[in-house]
């Protein structure tokens, strides 16, 4: 079954849509570990109270990796808001992140 | 490097996995290599995808080994189409649980590569896709799409290798696509990863006509064979050419088969052909090589064997109709099933895929006798010394397989009549040569045995007739020091019968002067002999008249010698007596 793992601020801000993320993982691999760690500080510091971060770990729910067309993990994948945007990799270089997720223009 | 590291501790014997395709086993010995990957790699359009279909299908349907097909290229749907071209249902094999599909799309764009990754996301939907359906063989079409997808190569190719591994530690037969470089097999070297064997599919056009041609790059642990084979794709997937030339240890047959013309047979020893002999009928235009063929086809099927005729100028339905006009019925054998025509323009495809197509209906059709009418029209798609490889290839084949070859050939007018078939003249195990005999103004036909191994034939040219009857052979005028043949031949027959009945009326007569001369010659004798006999009879009685009166001269006289001395006599008393007596 799918591991949910919500996190973020309690209270969403009504103005501003949620950003709805999900992480797929195989296992808990250092990389997957980075990745997570990576992805919660960036959240944090700039999507403050109105992200959302799913982690699927394909090693227990393989048949989920067909649906986002998921080839590599770890991958990124935004779901919300439109449109679709995936980064793949541990997520290291916060600056490729945050253009990745348009949250800063490139 | 990381090939030299790969275990192999499983090779006393290499085991092969049969791929089905019409072919393939015979060039690779037994399939692929079983629970190893092979590249099969080709520029666009070369049959890749297809041939990776067809390795897949055929292994579900008839080894019982599911499948896994992953496309890097086409969906789902596009794939059930591409299927369905071959005459596969691929929907229908997924729902039986026999084959699984896995799409992976890669859009560049949408892709952000922020630091480390593998692959383990494929490897996953791979592993999920072998375990719903328990898969042997797996297909990834074509991988490469990766590079185009993902820019760290370095990953990428550490990622492959990885992927290359898992597949052989999972012991599937695996084929990988992938498009052929400007100097290397694939653009992004597959090669190097998949070690074990390599397949090239060619995809040449050479004077607009195409051809397709297949080469095992390398197969290791394993002899192959080395050449290029063509092959062909059609609706029921594809067909590859296993021979490029067999040896010449063909069994063969002593077995004698009718020509359908008495007359011929008479020819030939009076049995006819080999059983397993090549044919060759040449002649010019309208000198009856179709009509030939026909009798020939005829009377195969009468025998109730199976019969292949190759058409390159006519249609089936038109060699049908024209040869009721000489008495022959060939719809009766096309219903039956016994007579199967297949008729192309010989420009259609090149004269390797010609081969191919005559391999793939003669496996399929398994006839006695094989037809093609005419050969010469195959040099319209090549040279005169392919059109000899493709024909000695073909022969070679269709001996071992013990089929009569019946082949004819348009020569030219005014060329030598034998030229065009020298070429492939050393192939011929019968000749027949067809000709015109123009004389006073008609042009008749003419047939004669150019040449017919082992056995002795007829050296006589005979008048060719094509009747409503069927053909008809009819000896040649060849008295009083000419040759006649049609009108002529007829006209000088029936003159010589002529002269013959007036021959004949003589000697009647003559015979019927003599018996009456004898008839004569018999009475005048018997009326001789009567004389004669009369004559005898005159003669006796007068000797017995003579006798009687000597007899009684002599006894008078003694009588008187008694009258002189007085004396009786004692012996002749009883004569006296007896004359007395009136005896």
């Amino acid at each position: 079954m799918m591991t949910y793992r919500k996190r973020g601020g309690a209270k969403p801000d009504s103005t501003e849509e949620i950003w709805n993320l999900r992480l797929y993982v195989a296992g808990q691999t250092s990389k997957s570990i980075a990745a997570f760690a990576n992805l919660k500080n960036i959240c944090e510091k700039h999507l403050a109270g109105k992200y959302r971060i799913e982690v699927i770990d394909l090693l227990k729910n393989p048949q989920l990796a067909k649906g986002d067309q998921i080839i590599a993990v770890p991958t990124l994948v935004r779901k919300l808001p439109e449109p679709l945007k995936k980064i793949i990799g541990d997520l290291a270089n916060t600056e490729r992140v945050l253009v990745g997720l348009d949250i800063r223009a490139a | 490097m990381g090939k030299a590291k790969k275990v192999k501790h499983d090779v006393d014997v290499l085991e092969k996995c049969p791929t089905g395709i019409k072919g393939l086993d015979e060039i690779t010995k037994g399939g692929l290599p079983r629970g190893r990957p092979t590249l099969i790699c080709g520029s666009a359009g070369s049959g890749k995808t297809l041939f990776a279909m067809e390795f897949l299908m055929r292994g579900a349907m008839d080894y019982g080994e599911p499948g896994v097909f992953m496309s890097f290229e086409e969906t789902q749907e596009d794939l059930a189409k591409n299927f369905i071209s071959l005459g596969f249902d691929l929907n229908d094999m997924m729902s039986r649980g026999l084959i699984a599909t896995d799409h992976v799309r890669i859009e560049r764009g949408e892709i952000e590569e922020t630091g480390e990754y593998d692959l383990e996301g494929l490897f996953i939907r791979l592993e999920n896709a072998i375990d719903s359906v328990g898969a042997k063989r797996v297909v990834l079409d074509t991988i490469e799409a990766l590079f185009s997808g993902l820019s760290n190569t370095a990953i990428l190719r550490a990622e492959l290798r990885r992927l290359f591994h898992w597949l052989k530690d999972r012991g599937m037969t695996a084929i990988v696509t992938g498009e052929s470089g400007d100097k290397t097999l694939t653009r992004y070297g597959l090669e190097e990863y998949v070690a074990d064997c390599v397949i090239f599919l060619d995809f040449r056009i050479v004077e607009q006509i195409s051809t397709r041609r297949l080469r095992i790059v390398k197969y290791r642990g394993s002899s192959h064979g080395a050449d290029e084979y063509p092959f062909l794709i059609d609706d029921t997937g594809l067909s590859i050419l296993p021979i490029t030339s067999l040896g010449l240890d063909y069994p063969v047959s002593t077995e004698r088969i009718s020509t359908g013309i008495p007359k011929l047979d008479t020819m030939l020893e009076g049995k006819g052909f080999y059983r397993g002999g090549t044919v060759l009928v040449s002649g010019t235009a309208g000198t009856g090589k179709t009509s030939l063929s026909a009798t020939f086809a005829n009377a195969a099927c009468l025998r109730g064997e199976r019969c292949l005729y190759f058409a390159f100028e006519e249609s089936p339905s038109q060699i049908i109709r024209n040869m009721g006009s000489i008495g022959m019925d060939l719809a009766q054998w096309v219903k039956k099933g016994l007579l199967r025509f297949h008729s192309a323009r010989p420009s259609l495809y090149g004269l390797e895929m010609h081969l191919v197509t005559f391999h793939k209906v003669i496996n399929e059709f398994d006839p006695q006798i094989f037809i093609i009418d005419p050969i010469s029209n195959l040099t319209s798609a090549g040279t005169t010394s392919e059109v000899k490889s493709i024909l000695t290839r073909l022969v070679d084949y269709l001996k071992m397989k013990k089929i009569t070859t019946f082949l004819t050939d348009l020569t030219h007018f005014g060329g030598s009549l034998e030229h065009t078939s020298e070429e492939i003249s050393s192939l011929i195990d019968t000749w027949l040569l067809l000709r015109d005999i123009e004389l006073n103004g008609e042009r008749n036909r003419g047939l004669y045995i150019l040449k017919s191994r082992g056995m002795a034939h007829s050296n006589q040219i005979q008048e060719f007739l094509l009747t409503n009857q069927g053909i008809g052979l009819v000896d040649i005028y060849t008295g009083s020091g000419e040759v006649l043949t049609g009108s002529a031949r007829a006209a000088q027959e029936a003159r010589e019968k002529a002269s013959e009945l007036t021959c004949r009326r003589e000697a009647e007569r003559r015979l019927r002067e003599q018996e009456r001369k004898r008839k004569a010659l018999e009475e005048k004798i018997a009326a001789l002999r009567a004389e004669f006999d009369a004559e005898t009879e005159e003669v006796h009685l007068i000797a017995e008249e003579e006798q009687k009166r000597q007899a009684i001269l002599s006894e008078d006289r003694l009588e008187m010698g008694y009258l002189r001395k007085g004396k009786h006599p004692t012996v002749p008393q009883s004569a006296r007596e007896k004359r007395a007596k009136g005896e």
